[in-house]
């Protein structure tokens, strides 16, 4: 497994790794909830995680921004690195999140209004103009596809609208981040099919600026979208290879093929 | 539900009964004028300033303390013993019966510290008194707002601190005021914690600064239903309902006030 990952790593030598994450392992007391993770992200990748339930999918992304640190439990080893620099290391932790725009699986609309949702990253590092907020909500919100259907009631509650309404809010809001690093975790549990479409449209998009992570339940999504994907089963990762040769049974591991083809998970 | 019905009886009997006795007494010239001729005529305005003082200081005193209190402990503090035992001492703060606070504020306020009886001193027993309903007040109602706020906050590269001010708190003042409210109302009726500390049977000028001593309502209602001979009936009801408005005002506030935000709730 290890000499697999290893070898796709060394496929991709050529552009430098915007993520690496090395012998990653995770727990909470005693149990293990990842082990020995190996892989590294390419810039302006969508870069898939695919697994069943307790496979260490959102453990792995809370590891990336150092969420651990509000998880008294939670025990993270190995090391992950962000434009080669080690996030443990990091001194400014709140720099490096403000950097890294997360989206998660049930959307959190923050209760203020849409537009102070959006304008609130941006007020946390400092901007103040409101010509200049105006600016960034109306850019995010469009990028976000949601302007259109909110540029009359900017001022009503975020934590008020639709379901997959407010998790396009969400994704403005880790839009207004500007981050390098966009994380999505099961971003589509809470929304409907034509809402999802239209939010794969858009990461497709958002690809060319940024390294998208896309962990996902839905096998076809990966599909769809990643360039590579990762398979997590039980707290280890199977697997990493290109998205599309895991669909047409270039796998290294039976289980992987057992999952992408739907015999289990 | 006949039971429950039972429940509002003692309150409309103590209200009618007050306001039947008492209701006479009450006018503009009862609240603002002086008590005359050994306190068995005249009016309650001393008192009623008094009051006001005294409630006013102690909240400048606990509010700050006990929000501060409460937001370590709902956001920063883990679960260890040091805030366990933070949480006994609250529960069994709560539960010290006002006379034992009173001889506490004694022995630390006015001799020890040695503000004398003073209304800091009164005002401090009062803080004292009050601080766990604070706590618990604004410790729920921080609670009460969902975890993932804060998280997807936290995500976005906020400190505690400013999740704290920017999201957390903006939810939970409703709380904390209601919380604020039933402390004023406590304050104003208690008598015990001030008694020794600072509040004076009979005093013929008004309080000028924390350090002086001054009259209060409950303890004037005290004195002239008990200590002092000759005073018409109506006068002692009259305070009574006084003081009873006040506090019902206070506690209606508070309800209004937790009705009105629960319209308005916003997740």
């Amino acid at each position: 497994m290890v000499a697999a990952t290893q070898r796709v790593a060394e496929d991709m030598t050529s552009s430098p790794a915007k993520l690496e994450v090395k012998d990653l392992s995770i727990s909470y007391g005693s149990q293990t909830i990842l082990s020995g993770v190996n892989l590294s992200i390419q810039e302006h990748e969508i870069f898939g995680i695919i697994g069943p339930a307790n496979a260490g999918k959102t453990s792995f992304v809370k590891s990336i921004n150092r969420m651990d640190m509000f998880t008294s439990s939670m025990k993270v080893e190995g090391q992950v690195l962000i434009d080669g620099r080690d996030t443990r290391a990091v001194r400014n932790v709140y720099a490096l999140r403000s950097q890294i725009g997360v989206v998660f699986p049930l959307p959190v609309g923050l209760p203020m209004t849409v537009y102070d949702n959006v304008a609130l990253a941006p007020r946390l590092s400092g901007i103040r103009d409101r010509k200049k907020l105006d600016e960034i909500v109306e850019t995010c919100l469009t990028r976000a596809a949601l302007w259109d259907e909110v540029k009359d009631r900017l001022d009503s509650l975020g934590s008020l609208l639709s379901g997959g309404q407010q998790q396009r809010l969400t994704i403005a809001r880790a839009l207004s981040q500007k981050p390098q690093l966009l994380m999505l975790d099961e971003f589509s549990i809470a929304v409907d099919p034509v809402t999802t479409m239209r939010i794969e449209d858009v990461l497709k998009e958002l690809k060319s600026e940024m390294t998208i992570i896309l962990v996902t339940n839905l096998v076809q999504q990966a599909r769809r979208l990643a360039d590579r994907t990762a398979f997590f089963l039980e707290g280890e990762c199977v697997e990493v290879g290109v998205t599309e040769d895991l669909f047409t049974g270039e796998v290294k591991d039976q289980r992987t093929r057992d999952y992408v083809e739907g015999r289990f998970g | 539900m006949l039971m429950t019905g039972l429940l509002i009886l003692p309150v409309v009997l103590i209200l009618a009964t007050l306001i039947h006795k008492g209701g006479g007494i009450i006018s503009a010239e009862f609240l603002f004028s002086e008590p005359i001729k050994g306190m068995t005529a005249g009016g309650i305005f001393p008192a009623l300033y008094g009051t006001v003082w005294l409630v006013a200081v102690a909240l400048i005193i606990s509010v700050p303390l006990g929000v501060a209190a409460a937001i370590y402990l709902s956001e920063y503090a883990g679960d260890n013993w040091f805030t366990r035992i933070i949480n006994l001492a609250i529960i069994n703060l709560a539960g010290v019966p006002s006379i034992v606070h009173a001889l506490f504020g004694v022995g630390a306020f006015v001799l020890f510290f040695e503000f004398g009886t003073s209304i800091l001193a009164a005002s401090l027993t009062l803080a004292i008194m009050t601080l766990p309903v604070v706590i618990v007040a604004t410790r729920e109602s921080l609670q009460s707002v969902p975890h993932a706020f804060r998280e997807a906050c936290w995500n976005m590269g906020a400190t505690r601190w400013q999740t704290i001010r920017r999201v957390v708190l903006p939810n939970a003042v409703s709380g904390i005021l209601t919380g604020v409210i039933l402390e004023v109302s406590r304050t104003t009726g208690e008598t015990a914690p001030i008694m020794f500390t600072g509040a004076a049977f009979f005093l013929p000028f008004l309080p000028e600064s924390v350090f002086d001593q001054t009259m209060a309502l409950s303890l004037h209602l005290y004195v002239v239903a008990t200590q002092v001979p000759g005073v018409p009936d109506e006068l002692p009801y009259g305070v009574a309902l006084v003081l009873i408005a006040i506090v019902l005002l206070m506690n209606s506030l508070s309800i209004a006030f937790r009705m009105w935000l629960r319209g308005r709730k916003k997740w």
